[in-house]
Parts: C-alpha cells; sequence; structure tokens
C-alpha cells in the first residue's frame, strides 16, 4: 500500500455537526485529568466571563479527529490507520470552545512527505460554530465564525519501520 | 491569583505536577475522545504492531500535561494556542487491582517567551516519563492581563 502522493493540496469540506455538550465537557476534562471549576460549574465559567462552561485546550481534537478519518478512511489516500502514529499537534484558538457550540470543521491536506518507505502528512482542520439558529441552518444559513485551527503531522510507517 | 506579564521574567518557573497513569485511565480517554486505537488497551495487538506493551495516547499526555498551564492561568480559556511533538511512547503497565500506577508522567514549566504587544507569555513545558522526554517543543501561548 502507497501513499497518494496528489493527496497534497486536497480538501474536505465540513461534514456532520459536532454538538458540544456539557456532559462532555465534564467527561473530557476527567479524561485528562483536569480539575479546574470552567469545565465542570457553570458558575465558574461565567465568574470568567463565559457564557458556558469551558472545554479544556485540546478538546478540539475530538472534532479534529473526525475530520482527519475522512481522510484516513478515504480508500484513495492509500492509508494503513494500524501503521499510523501521531507525530506532532497544535491547536491554535481563535476563541474557547463553549458548551453549547454547533462545530463543524474543514479538512486541508497541507503536506505530504515521502520518509522511508512511509510518507509524513500533514492536515489542518478548521474549526468554525455555526452561528444561526438551528431553523436557519435547516434552510441552509451556514453562517460561522472561526473557533480553532487544529493542524497534526501523521507518520504512516512504511513495509518494515 | 491570576500572573500578570509584567511581573513575569523568561525561566521562571510555573510550578510541576507528578500525573499518575492506569490502564483504566487509558480507557476512560479513549471513550471521551473517540480515538480507540487497540495500542491503546489491547496488550496482544500492541506487542503485535512492535511495541513494548499498551501505551499512552499521544493526545493524552498533551491533554493532562497542559493542566499545569490552564491552573497556573486561572482560566482555561487563556491558553490560545498549545502544540507539541511526541517523541517517546509511555508504556503504561497492567497494575489492574492494585493501587499503583501504571507510569508516571512529570511535568513541568517555565516561561519560555514573553510578547508585550500582544499580551502574551510562552509557557515551555518539559514532559518526562521513566525519565525520557516524551514531548519535546511541548508549548503552550497564554493570553494575560
Amino acid at each position: 500500500m502507497t501513499i497518494n502522493p496528489d493527496l497534497q493540496g486536497r480538501s474536505y469540506p465540513a461534514a456532520e455537526v459536532y454538538d458540544v455538550g456539557r456532559e462532555k465537557i465534564r467527561e473530557f476534562a476527567r479524561a485528562v485529568k483536569a480539575t479546574h471549576p470552567a469545565h465542570f460549574d457553570v458558575a465558574a465559567a461565567a465568574a470568567l466571563g463565559h457564557r458556558d462552561l469551558v472545554a479544556p485546550p485540546t478538546f478540539a481534537i475530538i472534532v479534529a479527529q473526525r475530520a482527519d478519518a475522512q481522510l484516513i478512511e478515504d480508500p484513495d489516500a492509500g492509508i494503513d490507520f494500524s501503521r499510523v502514529v501521531h507525530a506532532d499537534q497544535r491547536f491554535v484558538h481563535h476563541r474557547p470552545i463553549l458548551a453549547g457550540d454547533r462545530l463543524v470543521a474543514e479538512l486541508h491536506v497541507d503536506g505530504v512527505r515521502a520518509m522511508g518507505g512511509g510518507a509524513m502528512i500533514t492536515t489542518r482542520s478548521e474549526i468554525f460554530a455555526l452561528t444561526a439558529g438551528a431553523d436557519a441552518v435547516a434552510a441552509g444559513d451556514d453562517s460561522r465564525e472561526a473557533v480553532a485551527t487544529a493542524t497534526s503531522s501523521i507518520l504512516v510507517r512504511g513495509e518494515g519501520q | 491569583m491570576t500572573p500578570t506579564l509584567a511581573e513575569l521574567t523568561i525561566g521562571q518557573d510555573i510550578g510541576s505536577r507528578s500525573i499518575d497513569v492506569t490502564r483504566t485511565d487509558l480507557v476512560k480517554y479513549a471513550g471521551a475522545s473517540g480515538d480507540f486505537n487497540p495500542i491503546h488497551w489491547n496488550e496482544a495487538f500492541a506487542t503485535s504492531v512492535g511495541l513494548p506493551g499498551v501505551i499512552a495516547h499521544g493526545m493524552f499526555t498533551m491533554g493532562s500535561a497542559v493542566q499545569l498551564v490552564t491552573d497556573w492561568a486561572g482560566d482555561p480559556a487563556a491558553v490560545i494556542d498549545f502544540q507539541t511533538r511526541f517523541t517517546k511512547p509511555v508504556p503504561v503497565a497492567d497494575t489492574t487491582g492494585t493501587p499503583d500506577a501504571g507510569a508516571v508522567i512529570e511535568v513541568s514549566g517555565a516561561i519560555g517567551a514573553l510578547d508585550a504587544d500582544a499580551g502574551t507569555a510562552r509557557v515551555d513545558l518539559t514532559v518526562l516519563s521513566a525519565g525520557q522526554k516524551v514531548l519535546m517543543k511541548a508549548q503552550a501561548v497564554v493570553r494575560l492581563a
């Protein structure tokens, strides 16, 4: 199996909406052993000026990895998931992710570089929050604001690596 | 006390934290994140692909390490940029049924850069497990008053 070199520059449009729930923020916060009250207590988040619970700084990985799955599961990409190693990760937050956000991610393949028999693939998920109400969204209104940019590099190991 | 930019100096220590990790923690992280790669919970699978055993999700290590910064900053939303490279896996021994940790992650942080115009401080994290650096270039940019 070889990596398709034409992947570079490819993008995958925003697909399903990810609804950020309070319990998911609490669950994720516990899972990374976070104890800050702004992840758990709406009043504590409000005291810091936030309209609802604040997600931990790496919460966007949930949305980014869903976006990445579009690429990894694309039969045309030639990626064997069992040979994938996470090499680096970055999150740039344009504003915090809060409970109640309705997020979508656009995936961009920024780099594909051959390494040994494998390849290093750099992807960028541009994560947006939908700003229109549910009825307007259903009617096709895709107004959005930028929330986070998640960049990751994965190493797809070649045979014998 | 929330730190302010003016009182910070480059190289200043922001503290340290020791994180105990068990196999149960990895199962919890898998569920919370949606990353069910079996190398993080299945010993036979992990060894079959050449790993020493079950290893922690890189994102578990990254996500737990940043708590030192959010607690220091006083508001998780102050962390506006956070990046790392994953350099070494963190093997987590099976200590099920005992009170012992399967691995320990040691996190310490120091001020790496200050930008008065942007109103930000960069915290550089040192993240070790079993004496090895498991994250490299682990940097969190924090917006401060």
